[in-house]
C-alpha cells in the first residue's frame, strides 16, 4: 500500500501574540509546526506502515523553510518526503494550492491520499476535498477512525450531532481530524537520520499544471476586507441556585424575542 | 568556534522540550513526594529511543552522540531532577562503560537491550567506607575456575532496584591497591546478588538509590569489564563522562527554576506591581540566566569534547563543579524570589533546590571536581 500525506507548515497558534497597537499577527519568533490534523493524518499512515507495511511519502508546498516540517516527519518515520517550492506557487488561495498538489501526486504512485482536515493559520478545509476532485477519486472528509480491508479503507466520519461508518475503494482521499490519535513524537534514531536523507524539491518545470491555475494569479478568491471581530461587552453573571438560573435565562431569551 | 546547535539538535530540542512538558512535568510532584520511581515514563522514554541516544544503531542505540543525550538529561531534569539522573545514571555509568572498555561479545550481549530500555543500567563503586577514597574498597572478588566470587556491599546506588545491569567494582588483588580493582557485570538475578536498603533522601527522591549486597555472587569470567586490575582506570574513565551527564542534570534544574521563577514574577503583585517590575527581580534574574548560561556553555564543551574524541576529563569536571554550583545557588534565589510561597509545595522551586543539593556531591564532589581541575591546573 502506497500512502501519500499533505502536510502544511503553520505557525504554531498557541504561541502566537497579537500587536495591541495594529490589532493584528505578531508572526516573528513564532515556531513553525505541522498543521495539526495534518499531524495526525501523519501519525494514520505511520501506524499503517507499522501495521500492514505501507510506503509513506509527504508532500508539501511551501517555501523553502517549510523543509523543516517535512525534516520532523522524517524523523517521525515517513520514507520520502517532497517539497512543492517555487515563486510561481506563491499567493496561492486554495485553488491553486489543490491544483498544484494535484499536479505533483498525479506524478506519483498511491493507494490513499490523506490530508488534514484544515490548517489552524486558514481554517478553510478546501484543498483536501479539492485535490479528490482534481484527480477524480472519492474523499471522506472528517475522519476520526480508519482501518484498512484488502483494497478499501473504512472510516469513521465525524459530525457535530453523529458519525457514519462509510466504506471507501482505493484509490481515495481522506480528511482526518487531530483528536484522532495522539501523534508520536520524532524517535531519537530518526532525528539524527532527518538530514541524512533527502527532501526532494520540485518547482514549476517538474510537474505537468496549467499556469492559469497557480499561484496568486491562478487564485479565483480576493479578499475585500479582513478585520478583527469586535469584542462584546462582558456578560452578568449571577450567582443563584439552578432553579433561579433557568428562569433567568428563559425570561432573558424571551426579552430578545429569541424564544 | 560556532555556538549554533547543528539543525539535528535544534529539532531533538524541540522534541525533548515537548516530550518533557507533555511526558514528565505532569508527573514530577508524585514522583518526588511519594518517591515513586517513575516507571511509566523511562518506558515511554525508552519507546521514544531516549535510552540509547550516544550508541550506534548497530548496538540499538539511536545513532547520535553525547551532545544530544546529555540536551535530553537537561531537558528531563528541567521539569523533574529525578527523571533526569534516571537517565544520566543508566546512559553514563552503564550502557557507556560497556560501549566503551567492552569485548565485542559483551557489547552485543548487553548494549541492544539497555539501548532500547528494555533493561535499565547502574554503577556501584561507593562503599560505607569507600566513597570518594575509591581505594578503599572492601568488595573482593575471588577467582574460581571459570567464575569470580563476589562478597561485599555498595551503598548510595542510584537505580538500585529497578536496574538489570549493574558495573560493580571489586577488589581482585588487595596488595595492589587501586591497581587491585577490577570491574564486573553484575546481572539481576545472578544467585546470592540482592539489594539492600533503600536510602530516605532530601532530593531527587524518585530515583531509587540503595545497597547492593553480594553474598559469594558466581560472575563468569566473561562478565570481567576491561582488563583484571583495571578497574579503577575504568571508573575514572566513567564518572568523567558521567559528571557531564550530572552537569546537565544540574544544568536543567537551575534553567527549570529560572522558568518558574520568570512565570511567577510576571503574575505575583506587591504595592501594586508585578514583582518582576522590580529592579531586585530583574537583577536577581540577570545573574540567575547569566550563570545558567555559562554553565551550559561548559557542559556543552565537554560533551563536545568527548564526542570529538578529545580529552575531556578536565572539562567535565569544570562543568560539573560549576553547573552544580550553579544550580545550588539559581534554585536558592528562585526560591527567595518566589517568598514564602517558594518554601511550599505548592510550587516546584523547593523541590529544585532540594533536587539540586546533590548535584554537587554525586559523581564527585566539588571538592573532587577542584582536586581534578587544579592538578590539570598546576601539570
Amino acid at each position: 500500500m502506497k500512502i501519500i500525506v499533505c502536510i502544511k507548515q503553520v505557525p504554531d497558534t498557541t504561541e502566537v501574540k497579537i500587536n495591541p497597537t495594529t490589532g493584528t499577527l505578531i508572526r516573528e519568533g513564532v515556531p513553525s509546526i505541522i498543521n495539526p490534523d495534518d499531524k495526525s493524518g501523519l501519525e494514520a499512515a505511520l501506524v499503517l506502515k507499522e501495521q500492514q507495511g505501507a510506503h509513506v511519502t509527504v508532500l508539501s508546498m511551501g517555501p523553502p523553510q517549510a523543509d523543516l516540517a517535512l525534516r520532523e516527519a522524517l524523523a517521525m518515520g515517513a520514507d520520502q518526503a517532497i517539497l512543492l517550492s517555487d515563486r510561481a506557487f506563491g499567493g496561492a488561495d486554495t485553488w491553486a494550492t489543490s491544483s498544484t498538489l494535484a499536479a505533483a501526486i498525479r506524478k506519483l504512485e498511491w493507494d490513499l491520499i490523506i490530508c488534514g482536515r484544515q490548517a489552524i493559520d486558514g481554517d478553510t478545509a478546501q484543498v483536501g476535498p479539492q485535490i479528490a476532485e482534481h484527480l477524480k477519486v472519492p474523499h471522506v472528509s472528517y475522519v476520526s477512525e480508519l482501518q484498512v480491508r484488502e483494497k478499501a479503507i473504512e472510516v469513521k466520519r465525524k459530525f457535530e450531532d453523529g458519525w457514519q461508518r462509510l466504506r471507501v475503494q482505493f484509490p481515495c482521499l481522506i480528511t482526518t481530524l487531530k483528536d484522532m490519535n495522539q501523534a508520536r513524537y520524532m524517535s531519537m534514531a530518526g532525528i539524527y537520520d532527518a538530514y541524512k536523507q533527502e527532501v526532494k524539491v520540485w518547482g514549476l518545470a517538474d510537474i505537468d499544471v496549467d499556469q492559469a491555475n497557480i499561484g496568486l494569479k491562478g487564485s479565483p478568491t480576493r479578499v475585500k476586507a479582513s478585520y478583527t471581530k469586535g469584542t462584546r461587552s462582558a456578560g452578568k453573571v449571577y450567582e443563584v441556585d439552578p432553579r433561579d438560573g433557568a428562569r433567568i435565562i428563559v425570561e432573558s431569551l424571551k426579552e430578545k424575542f429569541i424564544i | 568556534m560556532d555556538f549554533q546547535l547543528s539543525r539535528e539538535h535544534q529539532l531533538l530540542a524541540t522534541t525533548l522540550k515537548d516530550f518533557a512538558e507533555n511526558e514528565v512535568r505532569p508527573l514530577a510532584r508524585e514522583t518526588d513526594e511519594k518517591e515513586a520511581f517513575p516507571v511509566s515514563s523511562v518506558e515511554k522514554m525508552a519507546r521514544f529511543g531516549m535510552m540509547g541516544i550516544p550508541f550506534p544503531k548497530d548496538f540499538g542505540g539511536a545513532g547520535g552522540d553525547n551532545l544530544g543525550y546529555i540536551m535530553a538529561v537537561e531537558a528531563l531534569s528541567k521539569v523533574c531532577g529525578t527523571t533526569g539522573v534516571i537517565l544520566s545514571a543508566h546512559t553514563s555509568l552503564c550502557a557507556a562503560p560497556i560501549y566503551e572498555f567492552g569485548t565485542d561479545e559483551q557489547k552485543r550481549r548487553f548494549l541492544p537491550d539497555l539501548a532500547a530500555g528494555r533493561k535499565i543500567g547502574a554503577f556501584g563503586l561507593t562503599e560505607p567506607n569507600a566513597g570518594t577514597d575509591a581505594a578503599g574498597q572492601q568488595t573482593a572478588a575471588v577467582l574460581s575456575g571459570d567464575k569470580y566470587i563476589l562478597t561485599g556491599s555498595k551503598i548510595f546506588i542510584t537505580n538500585a532496584g529497578y536496574a538489570d545491569v549493574y558495573i560493580v567494582f571489586a577488589m581482585t588483588d588487595r596488595s595492589k591497591g587501586t591497581r587491585g580493582i577490577s570491574a564486573f557485570i553484575v546481572e539481576k538475578g545472578m544467585p546470592g546478588f540482592s539489594i539492600g536498603k533503600k536510602e530516605e533522601k532530601m532530593g531527587i527522591r524518585g530515583s531509587s538509590t540503595c545497597e547492593l549486597i553480594f553474598e559469594n555472587v558466581e560472575v563468569p569470567v566473561s562478565n570481567l569489564l576491561g582488563r583484571e586490575g583495571g578497574g579503577f582506570g575504568l571508573a575514572m574513565k566513567t564518572l568523567d563522562g558521567g559528571r557531564i551527564g550530572i552537569g546537565a542534570q544540574a544544568l536543567g534544574l537551575a534553567q527549570g527554576a529560572i522558568d518558574e521563577t520568570v512565570k511567577y514574577v510576571k503574575e505575583r503583585k506587591q504595592f501594586g506591581k508585578t514583582i518582576g517590575s522590580f529592579q531586585n527581580t530583574q537583577f536577581q534574574l540577570a545573574d540567575m540566566q547569566a550563570r545558567t548560561d555559562a554553565a551550559r556553555l561548559l557542559v556543552y564543551r565537554a560533551a563536545c569534547l568527548k564526542d570529538a574524541k578529545q580529552p575531556y576529563s578536565t572539562e567535565a569536571a569544570m562543568a560539573k563543579l560549576f553547573a552544580s554550583e550553579t544550580a545550588m545557588a539559581v534554585t536558592t534565589m528562585a526560591v527567595q524570589l518566589h517568598g514564602g510561597y517558594g518554601y511550599t509545595r505548592e510550587y516546584p522551586v523547593e523541590r529544585m533546590m532540594r533536587d539540586a543539593k546533590i548535584t554537587e556531591i554525586y559523581e564527585g564532589t566539588s571538592e573532587v571536581q577542584k582536586m581534578v581541575i587544579s592538578a590539570a591546573v598546576l601539570k
